[in-house]
């Protein structure tokens, strides 16, 4: 009785113990695996970086291995005693300070003896994660105002068929975009008829409209883009635009001001959803509606008109994305060459809890590890790189489990408006 | 759980009202409860046709000459279609003049040869039918425990590894024991992966959507990583050694017709589950948990112990169906042995209504629609894909049935009306 008690005034329960315990557990395999034969070796992080003939020059980070290791052990040790002392029961912020070092702490034993242009794998990250950001945005509008868009997958691939074809027709690729963002909300369009007009389940609706769009997109690709091939040759991907004065700051430059203009709308999009969903009265009013239809409508909301609209946006989003993928990086059209990505998406807007901020640092996370994934593989680690592919997927179910918790979404998500 | 609001439980309510309908489906209940779906496929069609003609180059140009030679250019577009449906057709039912005189031959001369060629068709449809009925029970059942599994494509993956593990592994062994343990490895692999998720949502709340989706990566990188090594052919090749015969599934007809008894045991787990929801307490207390987590917990119901058990038997669903594709079509784990069949699952239980019965007849339609595909592709040079773009719209008129009341001025009728999943199935 007096133990537990004990443990009640130090905000003990054995979940933290066996949290802070694991912990504790990684900084000794910090310490002891890691470290091995370390010694005298060093980690070179190369920050120059060069991209599309630009050469902004940085000096190289160089750490010595060993005793990086050594330190960055040590902080995991003081994490774990630091939260097993803390007066708070969750253990959520020691759990992604761990993770961060202990994936600080892998590259840099991976880049053991060698070198490894970090400027170049930051790039790369923010590319890949842009896709995924922006379905993560894409969805989020739709939620907010309580309709489940699954379809962004779909959406992603008419839009990104659609640009193609327009920019190889015209011969424009701001043309392409536009038109891709147009098929997006095309199909937002026959989602938002589908699941607030007919009240069709929402999950229904958007698995159809997956199934249906990777159908027309392939279809036209077998009987028209692999007849007519000109029809799939924009010619050229959208160049990166340099943010003159601002690109050349070294390693910041590259990563953040020389980039498609597709990554700075990103960037606005972020930003405007920020202040539109909290800082605006239409934001309210579609908050109002994902959490509560009936007292919205009570109030003089037009619920159907906001969730129209709401959905109008994500589509186009999802346009847009699907725009990126194709004339934005790829250059071209493939089948299915969304793989994903929508999905993705969602799992990142779910991990920031439908806010855009933890939205697009969910998106970060997968965008980062895959290209951490082909980095790693360079340097041979000697861990097969299927492996290696699994961290993003397996590092997302730990942060759902341990980080999150139970997501709150918006109360009306998901459920058909019916007006009485 | 937030606190539920009216349309949630007004549409809970009608879920019983489909429930009860669905008990008692006779006569003239069936009739209607079918109109609509029959219907949907039937629009589905029509849509796919106008979309080969538009899709064909020479209907178009003759459409260009519409006033010229109006004939001609209609005339041309009804061949096209036709030419299109019929290979459809023979390509999943077979050709009927062709059945009927091999039946003729083999009944004079008892030569059996042209009737297995021409009941290849049907038996190809068939045993593209078995994993989607697996499949798609498996997405059904974990609809029922209002769970949303989008993972069974993964829970597929990991039970071909494990039954072509066990296929080829173990030698010796009598048929009687090799073959049940080689599906039991599946069945396992498959509930393990289920329960993942599962159990991550009962203890931590966390999402099993994105959960099962995150799956389904890890087991497509754990496939490739074992094909690639650990389980590769010694010639390295990215496929497992064959499996012994012992762990076959048994063809039904000799070759070159390939269906297998895997058929039969679809049909038994289709029979199994309705059993398991409809007469046992455990499949009422799932029910009960999909569709009211709240009186479910104040009925005394364990939430968490019923989240898990339906994911694991879902995933032992799915895992079942990589075990028969392995075991009874490939008879070795290859990367593509699946084109999807774990996602177009999802479709299936829809359309299906999650019910048992449902999902059989949803898997026999697509997989009828994709075994005639190839042959249409062939024969009359439209893509397979066109299939995809007939199931999509299926699914949308299924489950927006206004849409088709309209189009054919139906009445409407209470028992058309689909079973809800609920939004992210929290």
């Amino acid at each position: 009785m007096r133990a537990a008690a004990n443990l009640e005034k130090y905000h003990l329960n054995r979940r933290k113990i066996i949290v802070s315990a694991l912990i504790l557990l990684v900084g000794i395999v910090d310490l002891l695996f890691f470290m091995r034969g370390t010694q005298g070796m060093q980690s070179t992080f190369v920050l120059t970086s060069q991209r599309a003939g630009v050469e902004i020059s940085a000096p190289d980070l160089v750490l010595p291995t060993g005793t990086t290791l050594l330190v960055l052990g040590i902080v995991v040790i003081a994490v774990a005693i630091w939260n097993l002392l803390r007066r708070d029961e969750r253990d959520t912020l020691a759990i992604a300070m761990v993770s961060a070092l202990v994936i600080v702490a892998f590259l840099i034993w991976a880049t053991r003896g060698k070198s490894l242009n970090l400027t170049g794998m930051l790039v790369s990250s923010l590319v890949r994660a842009t896709p995924i950001a922006l379905a993560a945005m894409s969805g989020l509008y739709s939620e907010r105002s309580g309709v489940v868009n699954i379809g962004i997958e779909g959406m992603m691939l008419i839009g990104s068929f659609t640009s193609v074809v327009m920019a190889s027709v015209s011969g424009n690729l701001f043309l392409g975009v536009i038109a891709g963002i147009l098929a997006g909300m095309l199909f937002g369009w026959l989602h938002g008829v589908l699941s607030i007009k007919y009240r069709v389940d929402q999950i229904v609706s958007g698995t159809g409209i997956i199934i249906l769009s990777l159908g027309m997109t392939s279809y036209l690709q077998r009987s028209v883009l692999n007849l007519y091939p000109e029809l799939n040759q924009p010619g050229s991907v959208i160049a990166a635009f340099p943010i003159p004065g601002l690109y050349k700051i070294p390693v910041i430059g590259p990563l953040l001001f020389n980039q498609s203009p597709i990554i700075y709308a990103l960037f606005i999009l972020l930003i405007v959803t920020r202040i539109l969903m909290y800082q605006t009265r239409w934001g309210l009013r579609t908050r109002s509606v994902g959490e509560h239809p009936k007292a919205a409508d009570t109030l003089g909301i037009n619920v159907f008109r906001t969730r129209y609209v709401s959905v109008l946006i994500s589509g186009a989003i999802a346009g847009l994305a699907g725009a990126y993928m194709s004339i934005g990086a790829a250059g071209r059209f493939n089948e299915g060459m969304s793989a994903g990505k929508g999905f993705l998406g969602l799992a990142a807007m779910i991990f920031g809890n439908w806010n855009p901020g933890g939205a697009f640092l969910g998106a970060l996370i997968f965008g980062f590890f895959d290209s951490w994934q082909e980095k790693l593989s360079i340097l041979q680690v000697g861990i097969p790189v299927d492996l290696l592919g699994m961290a993003p997927y397996i590092a997302t179910m730990i942060v759902l489990a341990g980080l999150i918790g139970r997501s709150r979404m918006p109360a009306a998500d998901g459920q058909p408006y019916k007006k009485e | 759980m937030c606190s539920l609001s009216e349309e949630q439980k007004s549409s809970q309510t009608e879920d019983v009202k489909v429930d009860e309908q669905l008990e008692d489906v006779s006569g003239k209940g069936l009739f209607v409860s079918l109109r609509v779906p029959f219907l949907s496929v039937f629009t589905g069609l029509l849509i796919g046709a106008i979309i080969i003609a538009v899709s064909n180059a020479e209907v178009v140009a003759a459409w260009k000459n519409l006033f010229q030679d109006p004939i001609g250019a209609l005339s041309l577009t009804w061949i096209t279609v036709r030419d299109a449906y019929v290979a459809l057709f023979e390509g999943s039912f077979g050709n009927p003049k062709t059945i009927v005189q091999a039946i003729g031959v083999w009944r004079d001369t008892g030569e059996t040869r042209a009737v297995l060629d021409a009941l290849r068709p049907i038996s190809e449809s068939l045993v593209i039918s078995t994993p989607y009925i697996f499949a798609g029970l498996a997405v059904a059942l974990g609809f029922r425990g209002g769970l949303f599994n989008i993972g069974a494509e993964g829970q597929l993956f990991v039970g071909g590894l494990a039954s072509a593990f066990i296929g080829y592994a173990i030698k010796g062994l009598p048929a009687y024991i090799h073959l049940p343990l080689a599906l039991l490895a599946g069945i396992s692999a498959g509930a393990i992966w289920g329960a993942i998720p599962g159990y991550l949502k009962a203890r931590t709340g966390a999402h099993e959507v994105i959960n099962t989706i995150m799956m389904n990566y890890i087991a497509f990188r754990l496939t490739d990583f074992l094909l690639s090594g650990p389980m590769a052919r010694p010639d390295g090749l990215p496929i497992t050694p064959e499996i012994a015969p012992s762990a076959y599934i048994p063809a039904l007809l000799p070759k070159p017709v390939r269906i297998h008894y895997g058929f039969f045991i679809a049909l038994g787990a289709a029979f199994l589950v309705y059993w398991f929801l409809w007469k046992t307490t455990s499949g009422l207390e799932i029910r009960m948990v999909g569709a009211n987590p709240r009186a479910a917990k104040y009925a005394g119901v364990k939430i968490s112990k019923n989240i898990v058990l339906a994911m694991g038997l879902s995933g032992a669903l799915a895992g079942l169906a990589g075990a028969n594709q392995v075991l009874g079509v490939d008879h070795r784990m290859v990367r593509a042995f699946s084109t999807g069949y774990g996602f177009d699952a999802i479709a299936l239980a829809l359309l299906g209504n999650s019910h048992p019965v449902g999902v059989v007849l949803a898997s026999l339609l697509f997989g009828f629609l994709r075994g005639g595909a190839a042959r249409m592709q062939s024969m009359a040079g439209v893509p397979v894909e066109i299939i995809r773009i007939i199931q999509g719209m299926v699914i949308i008129f299924v489950a927006a049935p206004a849409i088709i009341r309209g189009l054919y001025r139906l009445k409407e009728f209470r028992s058309e009306e689909a079973v809800l999943s609920r939004g992210w199935g929290s």
